[in-house]
């Protein structure tokens, strides 16, 4: 047992998370726990609680209902990407979870779990901000332009809980990656949706300040929705990140890349 | 400390751990079930796999406490007996290990995937859905070659 010591509590209703979670100084929210448990292995992560959210049935389902599609913040990444409803209305977002990781970690990584830690190499926050949704919390509802906000931060409050994310159904959208050839975190990935002329194009995984809208290319492929039109532009490399992986030029020229592709690709994915 | 219940390979565990205690240590330390192997800190190596309500999961990244009321299954319950699996028998014709530290990993993982995908399965989906185990003697051919080896019987008997 690598962790350090905690209490675990298992809520069965919202209302009885957010109540388990101020009965504790540190507490954190467990999903899926494929993020919280590994940096509690390790000690990187020291909740005094965990607060079990993942058996309450109202962050569970998937739906649609006129141009929407609700996903429960509890599905997992392999509920999502093996959705009907999913696969109808947004097949590069069942495409884009199941690329998520491994099978196993498909089997109990979650949506919410994915978006309330924001990491700035996963895949849901490119989807989330790419298509314009809205994360429904135990408290409100939030705009993706005012969700994330910079590297494994977002606009939750302590004890908010994400309850569902509901997406407004595209006419088009697709999902470009490049993985690391180790870790098959993204290198860079680019998530572009289209409703008539109204393009938005979100980058993961190269962000200095995590998941953003590449503007340019959005309104380059407002005018010409073409894969072409992204030859000439090129994101400011003063916001890309720079690693041992790859330096920003590089990492820019992929986001270039990775956006042709997802272009190229609506309707689907294209993940190397 | 918290004292719950689960299924583990059939039988009716009543069990009383620290809430730290990780599903892999409840399954090794206290039922002394050591098939499932720990290979890494990370949840990269998969040689922990096991199937939590029918799902193929890492156990060294699911709290014990967590799995409480569930049903688990382990490489030692594969069949309930002395008898190998269909999948084990595979790995043994095809030659699928060599220091044999990933095989139950490698095995409860292989066995989701054939189920889930009813037998019809290639070898680029094989590849694909092993992603999450680790053979360090990188005998990955061989491994590839028996599950696709136990997907074509399984196909034929539409069972295992």
């Amino acid at each position: 047992m690598y962790p350090y010591d905690f209490v675990y509590r298992r809520a069965r209703t919202i209302a009885e998370a957010e109540d388990l979670f101020n009965c504790f100084e540190e507490p954190a929210f467990l999903a899926g726990g494929h993020t919280l448990v590994p940096a509690m292995k390790n000690r990187l992560a020291r909740p005094d609680a965990l607060v079990d959210v993942r058996f309450i049935p109202d962050l569970h389902g998937i739906s649609r209902s006129g141009g929407w599609l609700h996903v429960g913040a509890g599905s997992t990444h392999f509920q999502v990407s093996t959705s009907a409803e999913v696969i109808s209305a947004i097949p590069a977002l069942a495409g884009m979870a199941g690329t998520i990781a491994d099978p196993q970690v498909r089997n109990l990584g979650t949506i919410g779990g994915s978006l309330a830690n924001n990491d700035p190499a996963a895949d849901y926050p490119s989807a989330v901000l790419g298509i314009g949704a809205r994360i429904i919390t135990s408290r409100r509802t939030i705009e993706a332009d005012d969700y994330f906000q910079g590297l494994f931060s977002t606009a939750l409050d302590p004890g908010e809980i994400v309850v569902r994310i509901s997406f407004p159904i595209p006419e088009g959208a697709g999902y470009a990656k490049l993985c690391n050839k180790a870790s098959r975190y993204a290198m860079a990935a680019s998530f572009v949706s289209r409703v008539g002329s109204d393009v938005r194009v979100a980058i993961t995984g190269s962000g200095k300040d995590g998941v953003f809208r590449w503007s340019e290319a959005e309104a380059a492929l407002s005018k010409d929705f073409s894969a072409d039109v992204l030859g000439a532009i090129s994101p400011d490399e003063e916001g890309i990140a720079s690693d041992i992986h790859g330096n920003a030029t590089y990492r820019a020229n992929l986001v270039i890349q990775m956006t042709r592709r997802a272009v190229r690709a609506i309707g689907g994915i294209d993940v190397r | 400390m918290t004292t719950f219940s689960l299924m583990v390979n059939g039988a009716h565990v009543s069990s009383s751990v620290q809430d730290r205690t990780l599903l892999v240590h409840l399954l090794r330390d206290e039922l002394k079930l050591t098939g499932t192997h720990v290979g890494c800190d990370t949840t990269q190596c998969g040689a922990c796999t096991v199937h939590l309500d029918g799902m193929a999961v890492k156990s060294c990244t699911v709290l014990a406490v967590a799995a409480q009321n569930s049903t688990v299954k382990t490489i030692e319950g594969l069949t309930g007996g002395d008898e190998l699996h269909p999948m084990q028998i595979s790995f043994n014709e095809k030659h699928a290990l060599q220091c044999g530290f990933c095989t139950p990993g490698m095995v409860m993982a292989a066995v989701s995937i054939v189920e889930r995908h009813q037998g019809h399965i290639t070898e680029e989906v094989v590849r694909e859905e092993l992603e999450g185990n680790m053979c360090r003697c990188t005998g990955y051919q061989n491994i590839v070659d028996a599950v696709l080896h136990a997907a074509e019987g399984f196909r034929i008997r539409g069972n295992w």
